[in-house]
């Protein structure tokens, strides 16, 4: 059940974003007769200001919300695990220098950097996965680092330098392996910051742009009808929620399951 | 002890300075030429030579670095495109305003987090616990940008209680604060919980215990005391994140202070201001660190001799 649920919630949200084109081809048709209707038979969640059906818009910003997601985790999670890696691998003035850079990066809280980024680069999806993936690698990479940094001197990473393996094949064969599982857990709650953080630069205006639709977009529109029409703020609201409490959940399972953090002893 | 405190001074000035740099890099990112994007295309080119040298674009990467950083020295953050202002004067018009809701939204989260995390800690594994992970679990999955619309919602617009937005009157503080607060209690109530979990589980807790002292002299005098170390070095870390979370929750409540200015300032290609904002956020955020860094030291001589041995 604790899997089950959350399970089938993330399967449906990569299910809408895969065959979604099919399932919303009706997307941006205008149905001028029912602008702002609430739910019905025909549009279980209603229509938005310009007539639009919501449930399909839902589905098309579902797609957004996950390519991105996906996108930025894989991009930062394998470029801050190999920066990680090298910096603690290699030690020394890389390892000081490498160190400086992933604190710099720190100093900017949270989402500001990708905020003033996502503004400064223009609107668009390529420009929200960069400006995310620029702030996101950091925190692989202080994880990566301090992760090598506590498996380097094993005895088979030992044996392996003695029998004159590379430097390239130890940190992939011998190191990566060993480090992986909090980077998994650590990936897994990162597919929720960025569901937020990509809704949240849309909703500022910075993320996709009309007519293409993003929950976080689907809330600011809806937020002007909120009195009338609050369905339209609602149901992305919901979507959102359960896809963030779905990854939370399973991100809590994994790391019980991988034993990434040590047990607090009982009272 | 002089010398911890030095040594985390100077990389805290090289982390300053490094900042300064990326701030100042920002700029160097706008796709295509930065004057034609803030004028405009069809701006006479007198208009556009003028504004590339005010902005000191005309001169080398490096030398535009050094006057850069010569500026920010003199506290000289420079002209709004927009309004034509020194943006010092713009910020501090703006600084009170954020300094309010970052108040009353670290009130909201230590009125939420400490009651959450000590009962959850001292009824762990009851229905009281599930309760307070719930909440947290809630809290760090609802992002503020929807938590802000569905409060105006309740609270605003069915029952009245409080202004749709702006700043104005007591109450207008509340929502906002809210907003911002609830997810900052929900990280903070986890480690309040497992922090205080830790401690319970010492020696000195067992012989209070044993003297016959009562549970809430046990919990909030003798547990709760040596439990604060991590949670202030949370709530310090937080900090940042309450700073950058202002930057949206301001946005929804049209509460005029430094995050709406900042993205006022993305809406109107006014570049310099948004310079002058991520550099003062991020340089708050760094202090506080330094900050709650020294306090911990001091707290904790643990962690200012950790390097000598």
């Amino acid at each position: 059940m604790r899997v089950a649920l959350p399970g089938l919630i993330l399967l449906g949200w990569a299910l809408m974003a895969l065959v979604g084109p099919a399932l919303a081809s009706d997307s941006n048709a205008l149905h001028l007769a029912h602008i702002l209707g609430g739910p019905s038979p025909a549009a279980w969640l209603g229509y938005d200001d310009l007539g639009r059906p919501v449930m399909q818009r839902l589905v098309v910003g579902a797609r957004t919300s996950f390519l991105v997601a996906v996108g930025v985790v894989s991009l930062s999670a394998t470029l801050g695990t190999f920066i990680g890696s090298v910096s603690g691998y290699l030690g020394g003035r890389w390892d000081r220098f490498l160190v400086l850079v992933i604190d710099i990066f720190l100093a900017f809280p949270g989402i500001l950097l990708a905020i003033a980024l996502a503004g400064i680069l223009g609107p668009g999806i390529d420009n929200v996965v960069l400006a995310l993936t620029v702030v996101g690698w950091v925190g692989y990479a202080r994880l990566a680092r301090a992760q090598v940094l506590s498996v380097q001197h094993r005895d088979h990473v030992l044996a392996a330098r003695a029998l004159g393996a590379s430097r390239w094949r130890i940190m992939m064969r011998h190191l990566l392996p060993l480090i992986s599982a909090p980077l998994i857990v650590e990936a897994t709650f990162g597919v929720a910051g960025i569901v937020i953080a990509e809704a949240g630069l849309s909703f500022l205006g910075l993320g996709v742009q009309p007519p293409a639709a993003s929950w976080g977009s689907m809330i600011r529109d809806g937020t002007r009808y909120l009195l009338v029409a609050p369905h339209l703020v609602l149901a992305p609201g919901i979507a959102m929620l359960l896809v963030v409490l779905a990854v939370n959940l399973l991100g809590d399972r994994l790391r019980d399951h991988l034993d990434v953090r040590s047990r607090t002893r009982r009272f | 002890m002089a010398g911890w405190i030095a040594q985390r001074l100077v990389s805290a000035a090289i982390v300053v300075l490094g900042v300064a740099c990326l701030v100042f890099a920002l700029i160097h990112l706008v796709p295509g030429d930065p004057v034609d994007v803030m004028l405009g295309q069809s701006a006479q080119p007198a208009d556009r030579a003028a504004l590339r040298t005010s902005l000191g674009l005309d001169a080398p990467l490096d030398v535009q670095l050094g006057r850069y950083l010569d500026r920010l020295a003199h506290l000289d953050l420079g002209r709004s495109l927009h309004s034509r202002r020194p943006i010092a004067e713009l910020l501090r018009e703006r600084l009170p305003a954020t300094a309010e809701l970052a108040g009353a939204a670290l009130g909201v989260t230590l009125v939420l987090a400490l009651p959450l995390g000590i009962i959850a800690a001292v009824r762990r594994d009851t229905p009281w616990d599930y309760g307070a992970t719930g909440f947290s679990l809630l809290g760090v999955s609802i992002p503020n940008f929807w938590l802000g619309p569905v409060l105006i919602l309740v609270f605003s617009l069915w029952l009245g209680w409080f202004p749709v937005s702006g700043r104005e009157g007591a109450g207008s503080v509340v929502l906002p604060a809210v907003t911002l607060g609830t997810a900052m209690a929900a990280i903070l109530s986890r480690m309040v919980r497992s922090s205080l979990l830790e401690v319970l589980g010492e020696d000195y807790i067992r012989t209070a215990r044993a003297k016959g002292l009562g549970f809430r002299a046990v919990v909030l005098r003798h547990a709760l005391g040596n439990a604060l170390l991590p949670i202030i070095t949370l709530l310090g870390l937080q900090l940042g994140v309450l700073l950058a979370g202002a930057v949206i929750t301001e946005t929804v409540f049209a509460w005029p202070g430094i995050g709406l200015l900042t993205v006022e300032a993305i809406k109107q290609r006014d570049y310099p201001v948004v310079q002058a904002c991520v550099l003062v956020i991020s340089l708050t955020y760094v202090v506080v660190n330094l900050l709650t860094d020294l306090v911990y030291g001091w707290v904790d001589p643990r962690i200012r001799l950790a390097g000598r041995s």
